[in-house]
């Protein structure tokens, strides 16, 4: 079909052919080139943040700068990175490819959904370089947020653009999965990745339009001073945080659901074994895409809505937890009578196990009534979550990127400095936000510029914000080293082979080292599940099974 | 007093400050223990089951239905012991005995006002001992929420309607008092004191905030000046912040944002207080809440009458 030697990456070259590519892989990187972007912006504010809160007093920016700080921050984070970081790149690059399909269903729509989300990026940052800044925080409450600048409204229209990117990706990626399958691929022979973005991918579709609504409301509220939020118009501040976390909460799952089923793939490579209670996890996660639609309140214990309703919330929040426990019990299982390799992805998916675990359990913590009403909205929180969406989804992401990054650009990056930025971001990012968590069950509230004032009762706050800013610079170098030696892989990194890990997806089986432009040369013919190691003799030369336990 | 000894939780000082913590701590070392069993087996699994040759191609392992069943219903029955637990004690949080004394909160960008049944007002919240304290919270700008860490205590305080919280103090200290909704500019300066103190001296502190109507104007104006909470915003030194400082400010020649100006006389005092938005002085925003337009009369004369003596 194709000349030999030829590849996605040779086929054409120019600016152009990327700028207009219609291909899955192309649209994938032109996604991990606009993230890492979004990301490097995102980790500056995150710095800046810290090092303000390094020491008691103004440190380095007045109380507006840094409002405006940890705003951008989140909403960068949030919005430009976490939500289109996986399914963008990875869901991108992999999922047609592990299903055996030649691109996505609707190609030129997924061209069409990155240049949405680049529209709204732009708007997003110009909004705050040329009309002013916003300091709501990324959650926008009212009436705080309608009666500031009118830099809001710019903004939520900014995050509501790249919300049609989100659903159009997650429509693309529902068909795809339906109807684009190789013969032989049946559902339970899906990748728990592919499993994973399904899911992602209905929350994507069902609740992007909620807070496409909210900001319309918004928007009206502003424009036409219909009492919608604003209490001075008659409206109730409340409704906005109760539609602003019917969309949010679910949002969560849209972050964490991707890079769980890179977690499951990484697993059973690592281990080669077959992924314990694969079923569970691929059903369990498109049951929490519906179920986690109803949750939204246990974010608002505090806020005044009634006890009743924080009693169901509360008791729904806990209902949907416990399949996230049970599959942290089988990712490790998952080792367990396997042949277990510690290269830097695997590395990342036990760092995921051991972050996410804590995350998960401190979500405990924060979603019992009587205990979540001493920890809401002080650094406790804030931990928690980072350890969810940055040591659950980033964490996850980064896996993913090291795994598969010998597919995307054909070439082997270092180990052994993957391996030191792997402890580098570990180290870092523990000292970060652990020491959050003992701040934040002293008192200390999130959202402050200083925290002088709390000192004499809480002396302990000074030497426990400096070493979390320590952190924060421990975890930065280990990015950045991760990027450094992404670049090097680049430039002179060795060629990798087709199937470097052993892996039994078709990703890896039925692919050239850099995959050809229409990924196969032939449709493949899937006769196995995706963690078949024990029936894949084509990879392992057609040695017999080696029994390497007792 | 101040000797703290603890991680996590600051020293309890409410009646249900220890149910809160007696849950926390259970969580806290039941998760504690379920964490170091999922990472010791993760550790153990990685070492023991490292792969020995590139080749080593493991044979599929059976599912085994109990352990699978005890993962299921272990965790289920933790989280349903912690959710009934935290449901009884968020219960007991949310329901103030019927003899409560009811306190009325007012909080605005970024002071809090405590205003007592006697009518007495202060900017701190003082309380009695082991007297039970209902409050009812409003807000006259943004939302902003009510903490007090030692007593385990937060409400989100909502312009528009009232919010509640009660608690009961078990010991004579003071406690710090903070926002934590995120409430703009000066959120991490809108901080506050509890005072505990005995009932006798409570209620001596009543009596003495209690002015007299036949004192001077200008010695009302400074309690008024505390009570109200203008000082969150305007010195008596100087220095300006959020607001202009009092000090020289009657008499003198104000300049404003639309680049007129007006000698700051009594009228214009009275403008400034009661509609703020109207003229803004050059170098601040309009930050000040309409609020004090509620204000009678005579308070106002008094309020005047203190600024004049700056
Ligand atoms: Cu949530
Ligand atoms: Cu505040």
């Amino acid at each position: 079909m194709s000349a030999p030697g030829q590849n996605y990456l040779n086929a054409s070259t120019g600016l152009r052919s990327w700028l207009l590519t219609t291909d899955h892989k192309r649209i994938g990187i032109l996604y991990a080139v606009a993230v890492t972007t979004f990301f490097l912006l995102g980790g500056i504010f995150a710095l800046l943040v810290r090092t303000e809160l390094a020491a008691p007093g103004e440190t380095i920016m007045g109380p507006d700068t840094y409002n405006q700080a940890f705003t951008l921050h989140g909403v960068v984070m949030v919005f430009l990175v976490i939500i289109p970081a996986i399914p963008g790149i990875l869901g991108n690059f992999v999922l047609p490819i592990q299903i055996g399909a030649k691109d996505v269903a609707f190609p030129r729509l997924n061209l069409f959904s990155w240049y949405i989300f680049i529209i709204g990026a732009l708007l997003a940052l110009s909004g705050w370089l040329v009309i002013g800044q916003v300091d709501t925080g990324w959650t926008f409450y009212t009436p705080y947020s309608s009666d500031g600048s009118t830099s809001v409204l710019w903004l939520t229209t900014a995050v509501f653009i790249a919300g049609f990117a989100s659903i159009l990706t997650g429509l693309n990626f529902i068909v795809t999965v339906h109807k684009m399958r190789a013969p032989g691929m049946t559902w339970n022979r899906l990748p728990l990745f592919v499993w994973a973005i399904y899911a992602t991918a209905i929350v994507q579709v069902l609740a992007t339009p909620v807070i496409g609504i909210t900001m319309v409301l918004l928007f009206l509220e502003r424009l036409m001073q219909i009492g919608i939020f604003d209490p001075a118009l008659g409206g109730d501040p409340v409704l906005f945080q109760h539609f602003f976390w019917f969309y949010s909460h679910p949002a969560v799952y849209i972050m964490i659901l991707p890079a769980m089923g890179i977690i499951s793939d990484l697993m059973g490579t690592f281990s080669r074994q077959q992924v314990s209670g694969y079923t569970f996890i691929a059903l369990s996660s498109v049951a929490i895409a519906f179920l986690g639609f109803l949750v939204w309140g246990h974010h608002m214990f505090v806020a005044g809505q009634s006890a009743i309703s924080s009693i169901i919330f509360s008791m729904l929040t806990f209902l949907i937890g416990i399949p996230t426990g049970i599959k942290v019990f089988n990712w490790v299982a998952t080792m367990y009578k396997g042949s277990v390799s510690l290269k830097t992805p695997m590395l990342y998916a036990l760092m995921f196990l051991f972050l996410f675990t804590i995350g998960g359990l401190t979500g405990i913590m924060v979603g019992v009534l009587a205990v979540d009403v001493h920890l809401h909205d002080t650094y406790f929180i804030v931990a928690h979550f980072h350890y969810v969406m940055m040591g659950g989804a980033l964490i996850g992401l980064i896996g993913g990127l090291h795994y598969w990054w010998p597919k995307i650009t054909g070439r082997l990056y270092n180990e052994t400095l993957g391996r030191i930025a792997a402890v580098l971001v570990f180290i870092g990012f523990n000292l970060t936000f652990f020491t959050q968590f003992i701040m934040g069950s002293r008192g200390m509230p999130r959202r402050y510029h200083d925290y002088a004032g709390l000192l004499e009762q809480y002396p302990e706050f000074t030497a426990l914000n400096l070493a979390s800013t320590a952190g924060s610079y421990i975890l930065a170098l280990g990015l950045f080293m991760i990027l450094f030696y992404a670049l090097l892989s680049l430039i002179r990194g060795r060629k990798a082979p087709a199937n470097p890990w052993g892996a039994v997806t078709l990703e890896w089986t039925h692919t050239d080292s850099i995959p050809e432009l229409h990924n196969f040369e032939k449709v493949p013919l899937v006769t196995r599940g995706p963690y078949d190691f024990h029936l894949a003799d084509d990879v392992f030369g057609g040695r017999d099974a080696v029994q390497g336990t007792t | 007093m101040k000797e703290r000894k603890a991680i996590w939780l600051p020293d309890a000082a409410s009646t249900y400050a220890g149910d809160v913590d007696a849950l926390f701590y259970f969580i806290l070392v039941t998760s504690f223990v379920l964490f170091v069993g999922v990472m010791t087996a993760m550790v153990f699994f990685a070492w023991r089951f490292r792969r020995r040759s590139s080749d080593d191609r493991p044979a599929p392992v059976k599912e085994n239905k109990i352990v699978e069943a005890a993962w299921i219903l272990v965790p289920a029955a933790l989280v349903a012991i912690v959710f009934v637990w935290g449901f009884r004690v968020f219960i007991q949080m949310n329901v103030a005995p019927p003899n409560a004394m009811e306190i009325t909160v007012r909080a605005q960008k970024w002071s809090w006002l405590f205003e007592y049944p006697s009518g007495a007002r202060s900017t701190e919240l003082q309380l009695p001992v082991s007297r039970p304290v209902r409050l009812k919270m409003s807000s006259a700008d943004v939302i902003h929420s009510f903490f007090v860490p030692a007593f385990r205590t937060k409400q989100d305080v909502v312009p528009g309607r009232y919010t509640y919280a009660w608690f009961e103090a078990t010991r004579q200290d003071t406690f710090p008092l903070m926002c934590t909704e995120y409430c703009g500019q000066q959120h991490s300066t809108m901080l506050s004191s509890v005072i505990v103190q005995s009932q006798d001296d409570f209620e001596a502190w009543l009596q003495e905030s209690l002015m007299a109507a036949d004192a001077p104007p200008a010695e009302r104006g400074a309690l008024l000046y505390v009570q109200q909470g203008c000082q969150g915003c305007h010195s008596l030194d100087g220095t300006g912040v959020i607001g202009p400082s009092f000090q020289g400010l009657a008499g003198s020649e104000r300049v404003f944002t639309d680049g007129t100006s007006a000698l700051a006389d009594d009228n214009y005092l009275r403008e400034a207080i009661t509609l703020p938005a109207l003229k803004i002085v050059e170098g601040y925003d309009a930050l000040m809440p309409g609020v004090y337009a509620s204000l009678d009369p005579a308070e106002i004369d008094a309020l005047i009458a203190f600024i004049k003596e700056q």
